[in-house]
C-alpha cells in the first residue's frame, strides 16, 4: 500500500466519521443531562430526507440544512415531552422514534417525488460542494492543466497529497463537525450551562435544590442534540451523497451511541472514537487494501461489526470503565 | 420583641388521601436551635419541605422575619434566606467540593470566576464557622461527614440565616455528630436559626432551644427545652407511655449455636475488612456487635448470612459450614435455619417495587406448603403475608401494597417478620431500628428478644450504642476488623464501649 492510498483510506475515514461525529456529540449533550436518546438513528434519518427533499426542491442546500434541523428537532420535541414532561421511559420513546422515521420519511418521499421513497439526485447548488482549501490541488487545477485530477496527485510530493486530499476538499459541514468537538467541551466544562448540564445528568435532585430547572434544562440538552442530529442527516444526504434514499442512516445513529460509549461520555474522546469507526467505515470499502494488508480475504461485515464489539470490551470493563451519567434514564420526579 | 424567624400560619398538605401536615402553626425565634421531633411519617419533613418550596402547601401562610413570602420553587426559599440540609444529600457525586458549591448560585455565564470567587468566599467561611473542606476532593471521595460539610457550606455560600436539617445525625459517627453540632452551635453564636429535624430524642436535650413534636401530622406541643424531659417528650411524639429502656429477663445462654473461628473476609476492592475474628453466639443469648459503621460488622453479617465469601471457619451447632462455593449463599444459609434481617433493608431487605406478599415470601418461596404442584401458591402466600401483618401490626396491613408505599418502621417490621417467624435457631439482625420511629423500635426489640427467651440465638449489629446496651446480654465492640473486646451488657458503659470503638483498649486509654 503507497502512501496515497493510505492518505485516501484517511480521507475517506473523515468523511465517514463526519455524521458518527455529529450524532455522537447531540448523544453526549442529551445523555449528560440524564436523558438516553437511542432515537440519533430516527432524528438523522428525517432530517436527512428533509434536507434532501427541500434541497431539490429549492435548488439551496442551506436551506435544505435548515429544512433537516427543524425536522430533527421536531422529533427532539416529541422525545422531550415523552421522556421529560410526561416522564416515559426513555428508551421506549426512541425506539418509537425510529420507527416513525423509517416510515414517514419514505411515505412522504413517495408522495412528493414518486420515485420509490427516494428523492431526484440532488444538483451542484442543492449539494455542500467539496471547499478547496488554498495551494491545495483539486479539480481546478486539474481543469487548468487539462489532466486528471489523479495523475497530477500521484505526481506531488507526500506532503502536497497530504493537503490536498486529507485536510483540503471537504464540505463546510466537515469542518463545522470538527470545530464542534472544542466548542463542545468548552461549553460543558467552561460554562454555567455546562455545569448544570452535567450536574442535571449526575443528580437532579441537586439542580432542583438550587433552584434550577430541571425541565429546562433538559429540554434545552434534547434541543442541541435534535440540532446536531439534524445537522448530521443533512450531511449524509447533501453532502455525502446527492440525495435521499431510504433507510440511508444505516445503523450510523446506533454507532454513534456506541462511540459515546467508547468515548465515555468525553468530547474529545468522542472525536477519536468516531475517527475510529470512520477508519472502519472506509476500510470496509476498500476490500481490495485489507487483502494486501493481511494477506487473505477479510470479511467486511466483520469490520462494519467492530465497533459494537469494541464497545461490548469496553462495557465489559477490560479497557479502562465506562461510567454512563448516573441519573441516565430515569426520569426526575420529587421524592415522597 | 423581634419578628420570628419563620412563622407558619395553618399549614396544611395532603398526598391524595394521606394528609401530612394538618393545619400547623408554628413560630421559631431568631437565632436559637429549634427542634422538630416526632415518629417517622409524623410530616417533620413535609413540613420544610414546604418552607424549602419543594412542596406546595394546600393551605396556609408562611411568614419569613415578620413578612408575609410565598415559596413556590426552592430559588424563592434561597432568596428569602432560607438553606436546607437534606437527610439524603443533594450533591453531585463526580464534582468537586467547590462545583458543588457553586452550582445554581454562580455568577455569570463562565465557570472559571465563579469557581475564584467561590473560592476565596470558602477560604472566608472557613475561618468564620470553623468548617474546613478541601475545595477540590471530589464529593465521592470525602466522607459523609465532610459531605454534610459542603453542605451546609452550600447554604451559607448562598447567604442563608435561616438552616434547616434534617435528620442531620443519621448517618454520622457519634464524633462526626459532636462536631455537627459545635458547628451548628457556632452558627447559632453568629446570629444564625437552625431548625433540627431529628427522632433522636438525646440531640433534642442537649442542643435544642425550644422544641416542637409532631404527630400524625400535627403540632401537639411546643415547648422550651429546659422545661421538659425526654419522657414528657416521647410520650407527646407517640401519644402514650414508652419504655426506652429494653423490659427483659436475664440471659440463660445454653450451648453454642454459632462459633466463628479466624473469620477473615475482603471487601470487592481487595480490602480485608474482617482480619481474624473468634466469636461464639449460644442458645438463649443476644450478642451484640457495637462499632462505628465501617469497622467491618457490615461485612461480618454478610459473610454468615451468605451474601459474601470469606476464610476461616464457621459453624452451625458444631457443624461446619461453607464460606466459599456453591454452599455459600442465602438459601443454603436460610436452609440451616440461620435468618437474616440485613442492615439496608430497602437494598437488601425488600424489592421496593413488589408487594408486601410477595416479599413476605422471598427466600422462603419455596417452602413446601406455598406450592401447588409446579406452581406457587399464591393465596397461601397472601393469607400467610396477612397473618404476620396482623401480628406485627403492619400498617395498613395491605399484603397487596408495594414495600415502597409502607413508612420505615412497618418496611422493618415486614422483614423482621419474615425472618422470626420463620423460627431460625440463629437469627442475624442489620440496624434493626435505624430509620424507624419510636413505636416500632419498641415492638421490634421485643420481638427479637422473645426469640432469644425460646432459646434461640441472636446476633446483632447496630452502631446505636443505646440499642446494643439495652438489648443485647454480652457484647463485642469491632475496630479496624478486630474484636477489641468482649463485655456483659449489665457491666459495662457508653464511656468504656466508645473507648473500645475508637480502638483504645483499657491500658492505652
Amino acid at each position: 500500500m503507497d502512501f496515497l492510498t493510505l492518505i485516501q483510506i484517511l480521507d475517506s475515514s473523515v468523511r465517514l466519521a463526519t455524521p458518527l461525529l455529529l450524532a455522537c456529540l447531540a448523544g453526549l449533550f442529551s445523555e449528560r443531562a440524564g436523558i438516553f436518546d437511542i432515537g440519533l438513528e430516527g432524528k438523522m434519518l428525517m432530517a436527512a430526507f428533509f434536507s434532501a427533499a427541500i434541497a431539490a426542491l429549492s435548488g439551496n442546500a442551506w436551506l435544505g440544512l435548515l429544512a433537516g434541523i427543524g425536522s430533527s428537532l421536531a422529533l427532539a420535541a416529541l422525545h422531550g415531552v415523552a421522556s421529560i414532561t410526561f416522564r416515559g421511559n426513555q428508551l421506549i420513546s426512541g425506539v418509537a422514534i425510529n420507527f416513525l422515521a423509517v416510515g414517514l420519511t419514505v411515505l412522504i418521499a413517495q408522495d412528493w417525488f414518486q420515485q420509490g421513497g427516494r428523492t431526484p439526485s440532488l444538483l451542484d447548488g442543492g449539494r455542500f460542494s467539496p471547499i478547496e482549501l488554498p495551494f491545495a490541488i483539486g479539480p481546478t487545477e486539474a481543469e487548468a492543466a487539462g489532466r486528471p485530477l489523479s495523475r497530477l496527485l500521484v505526481e506531488a510530493g507526500p506532503l502536497q497529497q497530504a493537503y490536498s486530499e486529507l485536510i483540503s476538499g471537504h464540505s463546510i459541514l466537515v469542518y463545522l463537525s470538527l470545530l464542534a468537538v472544542p466548542l463542545t467541551a468548552w461549553v460543558l466544562f467552561g460554562t454555567r450551562f455546562g455545569l448544570r448540564l452535567r450536574a442535571v445528568g449526575e443528580n437532579p435532585a441537586a439542580v432542583d435544590t438550587a433552584g434550577v430547572s430541571v425541565v429546562a434544562l433538559r429540554f434545552a440538552a434534547v434541543g442541541i442534540c435534535g440540532v446536531l442530529c439534524g445537522i448530521a442527516g443533512a450531511y449524509l444526504s447533501t453532502a455525502l451523497q446527492a440525495g435521499f434514499v431510504k433507510e440511508m442512516s444505516a445503523g450510523r445513529g446506533f454507532i454513534a451511541l456506541a462511540a459515546l460509549i467508547f468515548a465515555k461520555w468525553r468530547p474529545w474522546y468522542a472525536l477519536g472514537a468516531c475517527l475510529l469507526f470512520g477508519l472502519f467505515q472506509a476500510l470496509e470499502l476498500r476490500p481490495d487494501v485489507l487483502e494486501a494488508i493481511f494477506q487473505t480475504k477479510i470479511q467486511g461485515q466483520l469490520l462494519g461489526a467492530l465497533p459494537y464489539i469494541m464497545t461490548v470490551v469496553i462495557l465489559a470493563g477490560f479497557v479502562g470503565k465506562a461510567v454512563p451519567p448516573k441519573a441516565g434514564g430515569v426520569p426526575y420526579v420529587k421524592e415522597r | 420583641m423581634t419578628a420570628a424567624a419563620i412563622e407558619l400560619k395553618s399549614i396544611s398538605k395532603s398526598f391524595g388521601p394521606v394528609q401530612a401536615n394538618k393545619d400547623i402553626s408554628i413560630q421559631v425565634q431568631p437565632g436559637t436551635i429549634h427542634g422538630i421531633i416526632g415518629e417517622n411519617g409524623a410530616g417533620k419533613s413535609t413540613l420544610m419541605s414546604i418552607l424549602y418550596g419543594f412542596y406546595k402547601a394546600d393551605k396556609g401562610e408562611v411568614w419569613i422575619n415578620g413578612k408575609l413570602t410565598e415559596i413556590p420553587d426552592s430559588q424563592a426559599a434561597i432568596a428569602a434566606g432560607i438553606g436546607m440540609v437534606f437527610q439524603h444529600f443533594k450533591l453531585v457525586e463526580n464534582f468537586t467540593v467547590l462545583e458543588n458549591i457553586i452550582l445554581g448560585a454562580e455568577d455569570g455565564g463562565l465557570l472559571r470566576p465563579s469557581l475564584a470567587k467561590a473560592r476565596k468566599s470558602l477560604k472566608t467561611l472557613a475561618a468564620e464557622y470553623d468548617l474546613n473542606v478541601d475545595p477540590d476532593a471530589r464529593i465521592d471521595k470525602i466522607g459523609v461527614g465532610m459531605q454534610q460539610r459542603v453542605e451546609i457550606l452550600k447554604a451559607l455560600y448562598r447567604q442563608a440565616d435561616i438552616l434547616i436539617l434534617d435528620e442531620p445525625t443519621g448517618v454520622l459517627t457519634p464524633a462526626e455528630a459532636d462536631q455537627l453540632f459545635r458547628i451548628l452551635d457556632r452558627l447559632r453564636s453568629e446570629g444564625k436559626t437552625i431548625v433540627l429535624i431529628t427522632h433522636k430524642l438525646r440531640e433534642i436535650m442537649e442542643y435544642t432551644d425550644t422544641v416542637s413534636v409532631m404527630r400524625r401530622g400535627e403540632m401537639t406541643a411546643t415547648v422550651k427545652t429546659a422545661e421538659t424531659s425526654p419522657e414528657h417528650l416521647a410520650e407527646l411524639m407517640v401519644g402514650r407511655k414508652v419504655l426506652l429502656q429494653v423490659d427483659k429477663i436475664p440471659a440463660k445462654p445454653a450451648a453454642p449455636v454459632l462459633e466463628i473461628e479466624n473469620l477473615r473476609v475482603s471487601d470487592e476492592t481487595g480490602v480485608e475488612r474482617v482480619k481474624g475474628i473468634n466469636l461464639t453466639v449460644r442458645a438463649g443469648e443476644i450478642l451484640g456487635i457495637a462499632g462505628v459503621a465501617g469497622n467491618g460488622q457490615s461485612e461480618l453479617l454478610e459473610v454468615l448470612g451468605g451474601m459474601r465469601t470469606g476464610q476461616g471457619s464457621i459453624k452451625l451447632h458444631g457443624a461446619p459450614l461453607p464460606l466459599t462455593g456453591s454452599g455459600a449463599n442465602g438459601r443454603a444459609r436460610r436452609a440451616a435455619h440461620i435468618g437474616h434481617v440485613p442492615e439496608d433493608r430497602q437494598r437488601e431487605g425488600l424489592i421496593m417495587d413488589f408487594h408486601a406478599w410477595e416479599n413476605v415470601a422471598f427466600g422462603y418461596h419455596r417452602a413446601l406448603e406455598f406450592q401447588k404442584g409446579v406452581l406457587m401458591d399464591n393465596a397461601a402466600l397472601r393469607a400467610d403475608t396477612e397473618a404476620k401483618m396482623e401480628k406485627f401490626d403492619v400498617r395498613p396491613p395491605d399484603p397487596w401494597l408495594a414495600a415502597k408505599n409502607f413508612s420505615g418502621g412497618n418496611q422493618q417490621k415486614i422483614v423482621v417478620a419474615r425472618e422470626i417467624e420463620r423460627n431460625p435457631d440463629l437469627l442475624l439482625v442489620g440496624q434493626p431500628t435505624r430509620g424507624v420511629d419510636i413505636g416500632a423500635i419498641e415492638f421490634i426489640h421485643q420481638q427479637i428478644v422473645a426469640l432469644r427467651d425460646q432459646g434461640k440465638a441472636v446476633l446483632l449489629v447496630s452502631v446505636e450504642l443505646e440499642e446494643i446496651l439495652s438489648l443485647a446480654d454480652r457484647v463485642a465492640v469491632m475496630f479496624d476488623g478486630h474484636i477489641m473486646g468482649e463485655r456483659q451488657a449489665a457491666e459495662t458503659d457508653e464511656k468504656e464501649l466508645g473507648l473500645l470503638m475508637a480502638g483504645m483498649t483499657a491500658e492505652t486509654a
